[in-house]
């Protein structure tokens, strides 16, 4: 019982530790890049605009994917790791 | 074959799939008519969310929107995506393992509290309500503009078909239809926008045509877009924007309610396993992307194309930009299209200067005055509604008539997918939640079920009466539906998973505290209840609190919703042993098993 429940709390503060990681990057490419740091970005042209501009219209979107497809991925092998996968 | 039997075809053709889905698909349990029978495929969950999301605004006004603002727009298609992480991340796997049918459902068991679950309840209507109305006036739209019947009997019709699949299939024909619905507006999207590109870019992919060479100027798209919009008047398309913290918290607000909206979570109660929860919001996110990532390019290659239609002297390479505007359209060698939409008033051209050539330039802004009285213009002269950018695109770049029908067909798969998954969030809610839960607790299994379709077709004639009389609030999706989900739904949900302290006086005063000072907020700039003259300081950016706007300010009432509820909780009695245990399992997958009968 013991066992179980340091083997569920590990499990479950590696999960956290990967929702903290990706929800900093969700956070950069959209609030980050796409906004507060634009004008930091505005020197790196990007097709008759700049970077910032990519990221507000396009690239936040394409690493918002990634980022679900990445923690799915990784909660799947901690599920499996933990045995507390269905 | 004219254009209107084309169009009568493909909407006909839809119709007749949606209904033979219905047939196919009819649900005899609560558990089929609420989850699905909770074996849903997570790709196919996946399509049906993407349609389930992506409404009658996706689809019309998004591009139009974004058209008209650049830049300074792109918080709808950051926080209208963003909000899939954070479901992905915080909610769905969870609420999936619980187990339940509905999202009040959920609040109630966790705070073991009918009190909570009804303040969902009123928040889950009121959103779910100011939501559908704009489905209803969207389908009356297309119909009214494709199939050249009154917007009142389009409205009818749409009615009738959600009637038909919703009342009878419940969440299983829902899900199923709105598979083939995903597949009708995708198609009807992307086929005008790859012509499109084509024709400016040679590129065939939008999202890649829009970063590219516009062939005509040999300039990069964007540049050229910009070039000359502020030739006339109008701001650069990239244009920063000064007041960055209304742009974050805007930016939050939507995700915060995309992630809290009860009609995009539940489509997450369909799924087997909570891993497949998961890869789900992965799969929603691919497709709903194909359309958001389509939508700039779709609104600053139809922004460009509006100019040089209006400046053909403009569209190539310009030395001198002064000699290339000198020349507008005439109005009588207006295109086809032009006319078509000048029917429905959606497209207006009044001739100031009375020179028989259209001026289309920023008349707003007093910078450029001077300019336009040298160049003799004396009001901009053509007026064009945001709404048409998408609709009229095929039009625009002149492609076959079927090609109409299709878009006719999408914009109305739109608008009936989400109207369908709203009505089902509102009927579940009342008779699970208010009739089950609260009235009647001993009502059978096929009492319940009973109960669930007279819901479903009393949601549905609301929807029709409310969509045949806009009252006030309908136009207000964005401040009212989201202000209220980012405020009261999303902290709830978020602290019963991650907070095993959390009890229930704190959720309860954090839902009021989110609810009441969002409303208050919005109220205040936009008039109570929305009433037109009743707001107590008029809604410009010098007079909102540290510049943030009401649309804004379900960010700052989620914060103040997180704030109260852990105070709450601190000085009061710490939830019972048997739900602390509950949200300790709520967070392991082992065991989820179907979504439980109960």
């Amino acid at each position: 019982m013991a066992d179980d429940k340091s083997n569920a709390a590990a499990y479950w503060s590696a999960n956290l530790r990967l929702i903290f990681g990706s929800l900093f990057v969700w956070a950069l490419v959209s609030y980050g890049f796409a906004i507060l740091l634009r004008p930091l970005l505005a020197g790196i042209p990007v097709g008759g605009t700049d970077l910032g501009f990519w990221f507000a219209q396009q690239g936040s979107i394409l690493c918002f994917i990634a980022i679900i497809f990445h923690y799915a991925w990784k909660m799947n092998k901690l599920d499996e790791k933990f045995g507390l996968g269905e | 074959m004219s254009q209107f039997a084309i169009n009568l075809l493909f909407v006909g053709a839809s119709f007749a799939l949606y209904i033979g889905i219905a047939i196919w698909a009819r649900a005899g349990s609560t558990k089929e008519f609420y989850v699905a029978g909770g074996g849903v495929h997570p790709i196919t969950n996946g399509m049906a969310t993407a349609a389930d999301w992506m409404s009658a605004a996706s689809f019309i006004s998004m591009a139009g929107l974004l058209a008209s603002g650049g830049y300074a727009n792109s918080s709808f298609l950051m926080g209208w995506t963003g909000g899939y992480v954070l479901l992905a991340l915080l909610l769905a796997p969870y609420l999936r393992k619980f187990g339940k049918f509905t999202v009040p459902d959920f609040i109630g068991d966790r705070f073991y509290s009918n009190t909570a679950r009804n303040i969902a309840v009123v928040c889950l209507i009121v959103a779910s309500v100011t939501y559908v109305i704009g489905q209803m006036t969207g389908a009356g739209v297309a119909f009214s503009r494709f199939l050249e019947i009154p917007s009142a009997a389009g409205i009818w019709i749409a009615a009738a078909i959600v009637f038909l699949y919703a009342v009878f299939g419940g969440m299983k024909g829902i899900t199923y239809t709105q598979v083939a619905q995903y597949v009708v507006l995708i198609i009807a999207y992307t086929i005008p926008a790859v012509f499109i590109a084509l024709q400016l870019t040679g590129n065939p992919i939008p999202m890649f045509g829009m970063f590219s060479t516009h062939t005509e100027s040999g300039m990069p798209l964007l540049a050229k877009l910009s070039e000359v919009l502020v030739e006339l008047g109008f701001q650069d398309y990239a244009a920063d924007v000064s007041n960055k913290l209304n742009m974050t918290l805007f930016t939050l607000s939507l995700m915060f309610g995309t992630a809290g909206l009860p009609h995009v979570i539940i489509r997450f109660f369909t799924v087997p396993k909570v891993a497949d929860a998961r890869w789900s919001a992965g799969w929603a996110l691919v497709f709903i992307a194909i359309l958001y990532l389509t939508a700039p390019a779709v609104a600053s290659m139809a922004r460009l194309n509006l100019i040089t239609t209006v400046y053909p002297d403009a569209a190539g390479q310009v030395e001198n930009y002064e000699e290339a505007l000198a020349n507008p359209l005439a109005y009588e060698d207006r295109p086809d299209w032009v006319r078509t939409w000048e029917d429905t008033g959606l497209l207006t051209f009044t001739d100031k200067n009375n020179d028989g050539r259209i001026q289309f330039y920023n008349d707003a802004n007093p910078d450029f005055a001077e300019t336009a009285a040298e160049r003799g213009w004396e009001g901009n002269e053509l007026s064009v509604n945001n709404d048409i950018l998408v609709l009229a695109n095929p039009e625009i770049a002149n492609l076959p008539p079927w090609v109409i029908g299709l878009v006719a067909a999408g914009g109305i798969a739109a608008a009936l997918s989400t109207a369908a998954g709203l009505l089902l969030a509102i009927s579940s809610a009342i008779s699970h939640d208010l009739i089950k839960k609260t009235i009647k607790p001993d009502i059978s299994e096929k009492g319940e079920v009973m109960a669930a379709r007279f819901s479903m077709a009393a949601a549905i004639l609301l929807a029709t009466y409310l969509g045949l009389n806009p009252p006030g609030f309908a136009a207000q999706t964005v401040a009212l539906a989201f202000g209220i989900a980012a405020a009261s739904i999303f902290p709830a949900l978020m602290m019963g998973i991650f907070s095993i302290k959390m009890n229930d006086k704190g959720a309860i005063a954090g839902m009021l505290v989110g609810l009441i000072s969002t409303l208050l907020y919005i109220f205040t700039y936009l008039g109570w209840l929305f009433i037109p003259g009743t707001n107590m300081l008029p809604n410009t950016p010098d007079n909102w609190l540290f510049g943030i706007s009401p649309l804004s300010f379900g960010a700052v009432g989620a914060m103040l919703n997180f704030g109260t509820a852990f105070a709450v909780a601190k000085v009061t009695a710490a939830p019972p042993a048997e739900i602390q245990e509950l949200v300790e399992s709520v967070r392991y997958p082992k065991g989820a098993g179907g979504a439980v009968d109960h």
